[in-house]
């Protein structure tokens, strides 16, 4: 079993693909040649579909159902309503905020589209038809579209069904239309600040609603073996464990009956965290029929009924000496939850990790306070593309800095070096309670200014408003900075649990004879490369090459429990545990090859891939002759095999942060905006695999350019969605995106066994206040404070038009 | 209505079948012919993600009768590889540059880059990011795409002279 002939160990480094490299992901294979596999391409014998009937009105009583017509359709089958879900206790469903969600409509609908009646039928055209057929009639309610008007004393009562529990998930509820309040921080001391302070800026500020929209919309197939009595459900879920103990819990079947099986997923950035009606639908009808039932959405119903983002109407206040130094920060949040609380948070924190939003900065004293309300719109609130409410908090901050500088007269990168937390300061205590790990936020800004010339910048840009001013174009030149800390990697159990189901996360390892491995994990990949990039971990750590692996997600028969992926937690927590299982695997091979090479353990030391004598290198073991070693030797104390399984409960979160310059072009006439330059800094700690990271800041930022420049789902006064189709809400092609520059620094986390962060969210959370901050700053020598996104050409316009600018 | 039938060609094969006249191509291909590779991401027509090779064009097969494409010659994300199994350039360039994430926009960009490289074997980055607007990516942000549309040009042109 000795390696043929010795190769260096530049080589054996190389031949491991671990850590940092740019290993090419080997998930491509399939995906180029078609041969991925999506939840629509699961085709079972007798296989029937499912789809909704949904409600036009925003709030409507149901006055009757008449599914007849609808069964008269050839190949329909059944058309389950809420009378047929209540025998089973199935008509209402808890959600991950401690709400409880309507299946399917009882008595009553609540937002456009809610899911009213499923029809089921042998092939998804009769299902259509039969869609159309059942007949419901509806008596029209008055709505509730704005948020502010969701408390208002003679303001109609949404949620009949718990009218009277006034003790809501997160304490007491103070009107029929209120969820929560939740606070943090020091009040009183910040109202000082504020009172005592030389300058005070007070803006709101408000993130619309948006929606994830991944290219593939959810779905599932749920069936139900009558015989032994298990049920089957493959689907689009984020978290397919927690979805498993979700489905026993309210089905009362045990949870080793049921399996969950996440197969390929075409995207998630949070739409796929959570339970929807169509998976209890879907399992019903299939143990009804005692056949498969498979239920997708459309791109219609998946923006109008599945997992909203955002909807913060945020007011903030900051003080500061006149000098540029911030000495409080208070902020209030009206959120806009919709009809149901489905927010995906952890269970304590009912606005996420809002308190994230003293940002970058060391500020001594801060408040915040945030009333959840109910309103006639779509239930969700997930963390698109960012840790639970990481994009808002940065988006408050950032603009408000921005503010502030402009009210200081300051340049606003001048105004954020001068408040940053300094690199000595770190581990750093924020005045919310958070423990920042690392950072070194003055380097990363200095390099970013530099790489951009942002001096220059600001001289083209002065040049720019002169050139402006004397009519010789009608561009005007913005620059936008932000510099994001993020909040990721939930987390510690000791605070952090969605359902009461701990925050941890798992990998388990078996080594086979030969030297090759199987890790499971408990995360689920939904394009960032989890099969490429868990392996380079275990290659660094096992001295297995990571082509050697193969790594297994998202079938809980099979794989160890874990929370799944979202909020960038997979790298931080499933990342970590899949560093300590290896390191389990490399602390029984030494014991291995200490017997083996007739030393004690402690004269051996580890090399890449090898446990080898201190001093005589000669004499050593490579994990391939250990793993053969550990099934066909009886070692005298050691059980035969190599397998190791590990559940990684974090320390403490862990905080990404970067630097953001962007450079935009405002055409005032037309409201376009050209976005000439972006370069992104981004500190993920250690790199595991670069070629990845970059293509998740491209991604990212292109989702932030999105929701800036043109995403919004809005409702009209009787609660209309308006433009749930992609003619409608933004998705930008090739044309609109411009091409993104990135950079980075690394400061590893110190608490992750290999330092690593994480970086699929960073992109989104700085990407956003970067874009905004650059087009208020093409505007702010005219006047402009604050306007609201999407900044759209026509909202972009109207401003120039607003400040006198237009022809 | 009953069924009407259906011959057409799919990636070099003859199919001669019968279909309930207001299938959609891309549920003829996807259910009948066992093809997932093209995929559905919208109901409008915008994303792309169904885009199948029809006659020699691009087209979204999810506006597109199954009975419309009687006589067709269709060519699918299945069909692109050689038939030894040799990865056409594209398939290899998008490996090679990370032109995909999630994996699910990637059919109907390959194919759509398949043809656009037919039609204009040496584009400019501006032309392939106009060529690729009809195809929606929500991961990528399309960077790595066009520049896997750059390399693979070069490739087959390479590959061209060389013949
Ligand atoms: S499915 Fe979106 S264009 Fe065809
Ligand atoms: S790779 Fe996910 S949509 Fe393009």
């Amino acid at each position: 079993m000795n390696d043929q002939t010795p190769i260096s160990r530049e080589e054996r480094i190389e031949k491991l693909q671990g850590l940092g490299c740019s290993r090419k992901r080997v998930e491509d294979a399939r995906f180029t040649q078609g041969k991925g596999n999506y939840i629509d391409d699961l085709k079972l014998p007798g296989m029937l579909f499912g789809d909704f009937v949904r409600s036009p009105y925003g709030h409507a009583r149901i006055k009757s159902i008449n599914p007849e017509a609808a069964l008269a359709v050839p190949g329909v089958l059944a058309v389950i309503t809420a009378e047929e879900l209540k025998p089973l206790a199935l008509h209402y469903m808890p959600t991950l905020a401690g709400d409880v969600q309507a299946v399917l409509a009882d008595e009553k609908v609540l937002f456009q589209n809610q899911e009213v009646a499923f029809v089921v039928a042998t092939d998804r055209y009769a299902a259509a038809d039969g869609v159309e057929l059942v007949e419901v009639d509806y008596e029209p309610l008055p709505v509730i579209n704005d948020a502010f008007k969701a408390m208002d004393e003679d303001a109609p009562l949404l949620r009949e069904d718990i009218k009277d529990k006034m003790e809501g998930a997160h304490g007491p509820r103070k009107h029929h239309n209120h969820i929560f309040f939740w606070e943090e921080g020091d009040k009183d001391g910040t109202e000082k600040a504020l009172d005592d302070a030389d300058v005070v800026v007070e803006e709101l500020i408000t993130y619309q609603r948006v929606h994830p929209c991944p290219l593939e919309t959810c779905g599932c197939v749920a069936s139900m073996d009558k015989i032994n009595g298990k049920l089957t459900l493959w689907g689009t879920f984020q978290a397919p464990h927690a979805v498993r103990t979700v489905a026993s819990l309210i089905t009362n079947i045990a949870e080793h009956n049921i399996r969950v099986i996440s197969p390929d997923i075409g995207g998630g950035f949070g739409n796929k965290v959570g339970v929807y009606p169509g998976y209890i639908c879907a399992t019903v009808a299939s143990i009804v029929t005692g056949k498969p039932v498979k239920w997708v959405e459309d791109r219609i119903e998946n923006l109008s009924s599945t997992a909203f983002a955002r909807d913060y109407h945020m007011t903030g206040k900051i003080a500061a000496t006149k000098d540029g130094k911030i000495t409080g920060l208070w902020a209030h949040v009206l959120a806009d939850h919709g009809a149901f609380d489905a927010c995906a948070d952890p269970t304590k924190f009912p606005a996420g990790f809002f308190h994230i939003v003293t940002g970058s900065y060391d500020i001594p004293v801060a408040y915040v306070g945030v009333d959840g309300v109910y309103t006639n719109k779509a239930p969700g609130g997930v963390a698109y593309r960012c840790s639970f409410r990481v994009t808002e908090a940065a988006y408050l901050i950032e603009r408000m800095i921005d503010i502030l500088a402009r009210k200081l007269d300051m340049d606003p990168a001048e105004l954020r070096i001068k408040n940053f937390i300094k690199k000595e300061q770190f581990p750093y205590q924020s005045a919310l309670g958070w423990e920042y790990d690392s950072g070194d936020y003055h380097t990363a800004m200095e390099k970013a200014m530099t790489t951009v010339d942002y001096k220059a910048l600001r001289v083209e840009q002065t040049e720019n408003r002169a050139a402006f001013d004397r009519g010789e174009t009608r561009s005007l030149m913005g620059v936008g900075v932000a510099f994001f800390t993020e909040i990721v990697g939930a987390g510690p159990v000791k605070n952090c649990d969605i359902l009461g189901l701990g925050m941890f996360d798992s990998c388990e390892i078996r080594i086979h004879p030969t030297g090759s491995a199987i890790a499971r994990l408990g995360t689920i990949s939904q394009g960032q490369g989890h099969a490429t990039t868990f392996a380079q971990i275990l290659a660094s750590e096992i001295g297995i090459p990571a082509e050697d692996i193969t790594l297994e997600e998202g079938d809980t028969d099979t794989a160890p429990y874990g929370l799944g992926t979202y909020g960038s937690r997979s790298t931080p927590v499933a990342g970590a545990a899949t560093a300590m299982a290896g390191r389990k695997i490399r602390a029984k091979a030494q014991m291995i090859a200490a017997y083996l090479l007739e030393v004690h353990e402690g004269d051996l030391e580890w090399d890449v891939d090898r446990f080898q004598i201190k001093g005589n290198p000669e004499a050593h073991k490579t994990m391939k002759e250990i793993a053969f070693a550990s099934y066909n030797q009886a070692i005298p104390g050691l059980e035969p095999g190599l397998e190791a399984v590990s559940y990684y409960d974090p320390p403490n979160m862990t905080y990404p942060f970067g630097a953001y310059i962007c450079v935009v072009d405002v055409d005032v006439d037309t409201g376009v905006i050209d976005v000439r330059r972006f370069y992104a800094l981004d500190d993920c700690g250690t790199r595991i695999n670069p070629m990845i990271i970059e293509g998740q800041v491209h991604g990212g930022l292109t989702e932030a350019l999105a929701i800036v420049m043109g995403q919004e789902i809005s409702y009209d006064e009787i609660g209309n969605i308006k433009g749930a189709t992609l003619m409608d809400f933004f998705l930008p092609t090739a044309v609109e995106t411009p091409n993104w520059e990135t950079g980075h620094t690394t400061t590893p986390s110190p608490h992750h066994p290999i330092g690593a962060k994480g970086v699929g969210e960073s992109p989104n959370v700085g990407g956003v206040p970067a874009l905004s901050n650059a087009v208020h700053d093409a505007f702010a020598h005219k006047g402009l404070t604050h306007t609201q996104m999407p900044h759209d050409h026509w909202r972009v316009w109207k401003v120039a038009q607003k400040l006198g600018l237009t022809d | 209505m009953s069924d009407i039938k259906i011959n057409m060609t799919i990636n070099g094969q003859a199919v001669e079948t019968t279909a309930d006249p207001r299938t959609l191509l891309i549920h003829f291909l996807r259910e009948d012919q066992n093809l997932t590779g093209p995929h559905i991401g919208c109901d409008t027509s915008h994303c792309g993600a169904c885009t199948v090779d029809m006659n020699g064009k691009s087209v979204k097969s999810c506006t597109v009768f199954v009975g419309q494409a009687n006589g067709a010659d269709i060519v699918t994300i299945e069909g692109i590889a050689e038939a030894d199994g040799t990865l056409h350039a594209l398939q290899e360039a998008f490996r090679q540059n990370h032109g995909l994430q999630c994996g699910f926009c990637t059919p109907g960009m390959i194919t759509r880059a398949y043809r656009l490289l037919q039609e204009n074997p040496n584009p400019t980055e501006e032309e392939i990011r106009y060529g690729i607007s009809g195809n929606l990516c929500r991961c990528t942000g399309y960077q790595n795409i066009v520049k896997s549309i750059q390399i693979a040009a070069e490739e087959l042109s390479h590959k061209e002279a060389a013949e």
